[in-house]
């Protein structure tokens, strides 16, 4: 696994939400060393950090590598402002990326601007995965359709009621565990999201990968600021989400460490 | 071709480009873009006599051109460096310098001994780290604080010797003096300068350790002030850094007095930048006729 820095051009952008964007480049090298779940570092004209954004989709046979983000702050919202032709200052692949046992029933669990790293693990996997998709209200729903078209079958959740299951993710996660047979669950989403579907899978003894998020700096491993705290071989000590994460066995991850 | 090293010390580097310690791990983490030996030399992740867990995060909040960090000298500890970074940093590296730190003169003369029985070319002492025997504050913010550390440090190393200045001080000459009486070879200037950060929807700092040190090319003119004013102060060679990410700044930081420069927070922003910056300095070097980098040092001719 290696990754690159350079610009990129932007061949496709498309919004799919209010302040939610799609951008796919043209990035042969990056695509054939890309895997579901790693990141990128993106550069920022006029800012000095990089934003981390998931890699949403890898087409290795075009050279293609896709991402959506939401606007947040000033980076996305003056990443928001590029359009195709522009090119993208792209860092990646970098860290450490989900890992799928072959043809085994997964899950995917994500949450809001959590869901689109799921994406590749849906394509990659199609019907032996099933998604569970929590938004915060019909307004905000992304991607699902594409988990639909990869063979993938979708629960929507939404927090008001406002489309399909009304409420948590954790409620039909509990309902999937109980009736399937599965090998893994994959999240990605905010924190106590993350917390709950580890608990969730605990229960039921299944093991658990989750996608975390910490501020960064370098993005390759070069300067610790991204830490979270992790405990393995009963010894605490803090990992770095560039680069030993961004995924994580759910047992090595101690929160609020 | 012009000859770009430099000779710091009595340590040649090939070119005057260093990578900041903090900023570039122990050398490992961008091979996949260049390799090491591109670089004039590196300083490597501060390191102190124990492993140190370091600050909970958030440990980074980004600023106006520049950024501020918080990570607390998270480290494996100096066995650890010698024993799995070293033999392949020197294997790949060019000048390698040991960035040390310590919250008391036993510890920093501990790492340092061990050190001295290592292969690293150059040992930096960090001075900016708090001082637990006199309630926290940093060795290098008093002219005592610098000469014990130094003095003490010195007994214990032959190998050369440069103490980094912080910059959080009222006269920084004064301590660049202490430090050079009490037998650094070289100082290195500046750490971060302390700052803050507030969240206004939260009203709470970024940084989970609410301050951190300022970094970035917002610090630059502060940086090349010093450099200036120690260069009129000390008769060792000084290593400018702070805020630098472009070949014009590294000659301006030359200029006003360094004989080489670090960079740390430009690589976050551009990971090429510092073989920018060695291109760049080359063609200065080519277009004006320069032959050797030292007919630039401290040449700033001030009004
Ligand atoms: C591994 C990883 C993958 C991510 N994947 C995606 C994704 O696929 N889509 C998406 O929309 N967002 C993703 N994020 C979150 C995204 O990085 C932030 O929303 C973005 O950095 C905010 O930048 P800003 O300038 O708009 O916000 P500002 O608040 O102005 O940013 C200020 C600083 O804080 C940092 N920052 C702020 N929020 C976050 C955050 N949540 N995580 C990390 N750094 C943050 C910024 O990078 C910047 O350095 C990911 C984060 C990580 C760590
Ligand atoms: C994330 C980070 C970690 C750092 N860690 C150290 C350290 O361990 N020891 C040290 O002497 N300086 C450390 N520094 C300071 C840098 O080496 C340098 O003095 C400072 O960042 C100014 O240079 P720059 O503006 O080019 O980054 C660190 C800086 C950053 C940004
Ligand atoms: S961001 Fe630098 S180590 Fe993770």
């Amino acid at each position: 696994m290696s990754f690159f820095c350079g610009k990129y051009p932007i061949i496709e952008k498309r919004t799919l939400a209010k302040g939610i964007y799609s951008v796919v480049i043209d990035a042969p090298e990056l695509a054939d060393e890309a895997e579901a779940g790693q990141f990128a570092n993106i550069g920022v004209q006029g800012f000095t950090l990089r934003r981390p954004i998931s890699i949403c989709q890898i087409d290795k046979e075009h050279g293609t590598l896709r991402f959506v983000f939401e606007v947040r702050g000033k980076g996305t919202y003056a990443l928001a402002q590029l359009s195709e032709g522009d090119s993208l200052d792209v860092l990646g692949p970098l860290g450490r990326g989900f890992n799928i046992p072959e043809g085994k029933k997964i899950i995917v669990v994500g949450g809001g601007i959590g869901v689109p790293p799921l994406l590749e693990i849906s394509r990659e996997t199609s019907s032996m995965c099933t998604a569970i998709l929590g938004f915060r209200d019909y307004t905000r729903i992304i991607l699902n359709d594409e988990f639909e078209e990869f063979g993938t079958k979708t629960i929507l959740c939404t927090d008001d009621g406002s489309v399909g299951v009304h409420g948590l993710v954790t409620a039909p996660l509990e309902e999937e565990l109980k009736s399937g047979n599965y090998a893994l669950v994959c999240a990605c989403g905010p924190e106590p999201m993350i917390k709950a579907v580890i608990k969730t899978c605990e229960a039921h003894n299944v093991p658990c990968q989750v996608s975390l998020e910490q501020r960064m700096g370098c993005g390759v491993g070069a300067c610790v600021v991204c830490s979270c705290m992790t405990v393995r071989n009963g010894r605490e000590y803090y990992s770095r989400v560039c680069k030993d994460g961004p995924v994580f066995n759910a047992e090595e991850v101690r929160f609020n460490g | 071709m012009v000859d770009m090293s430099v000779k710091i010390a009595g340590v040649e580097f090939p070119n005057p480009v260093i990578a900041a310690s903090g900023t570039y791990g122990n050398g490992e983490c961008y091979t996949d873009l260049y390799p090491l030996s591109k670089l004039g030399g590196i300083s490597c992740k501060g390191m102190t006599i124990e492993p140190k867990l370091g600050n909970p995060p958030p440990r980074i909040a980004e600023s106006y051109s520049g950024i501020l960090n918080s990570v607390g000298l998270q480290n494996i500890g100096v066995h650890g460096f010698v024993e799995y970074y070293l033999p392949t940093l020197k294997e790949e590296g060019n000048v390698i310098i040991a960035n040390v730190a310590g919250a008391t003169i036993d510890d920093y003369v501990a790492a340092v001994e061990v050190l001295d029985a290592s292969d690293v070319d150059m040992i930096e002492l960090n001075i900016s780290c708090p001082n637990v025997k006199q309630g926290g504050a940093s060795w290098g913010i008093s002219c005592e604080g610098a000469a014990s550390v130094t003095s003490a440090v010195r007994r214990a190393t032959k190998k050369p010797l440069i103490v980094k200045l912080t910059p959080n001080v009222t006269d920084i000459t004064a301590i660049a003096k202490a430090a050079e009486a009490e037998g650094a070879d070289c100082i290195s200037l500046i750490n971060t300068l302390l700052g803050m950060r507030i969240d206004v929807k939260t009203r709470r700092p970024i940084l989970k350790n609410n301050v951190g040190g300022l970094s970035g090319p917002a610090v630059f003119p502060v940086a090349v002030r010093m450099v200036w004013q120690c260069h009129n102060a000390v008769n060792i060679p000084i290593i400018g850094m702070g805020g630098i990410s472009t070949a014009e700044d590294a000659i301006e930081m030359m200029l006003a007095g360094a004989s080489a420069v670090q960079m740390g927070t430009a690589i976050f922003t551009d990971p090429y930048s510092p073989l920018k910056v060695i291109d760049g300095i080359e063609e200065y070097m080519e277009e004006n006729g320069i032959k050797s980098l030292s007919e630039i040092v401290g040449q700033v001719k001030p009004w």
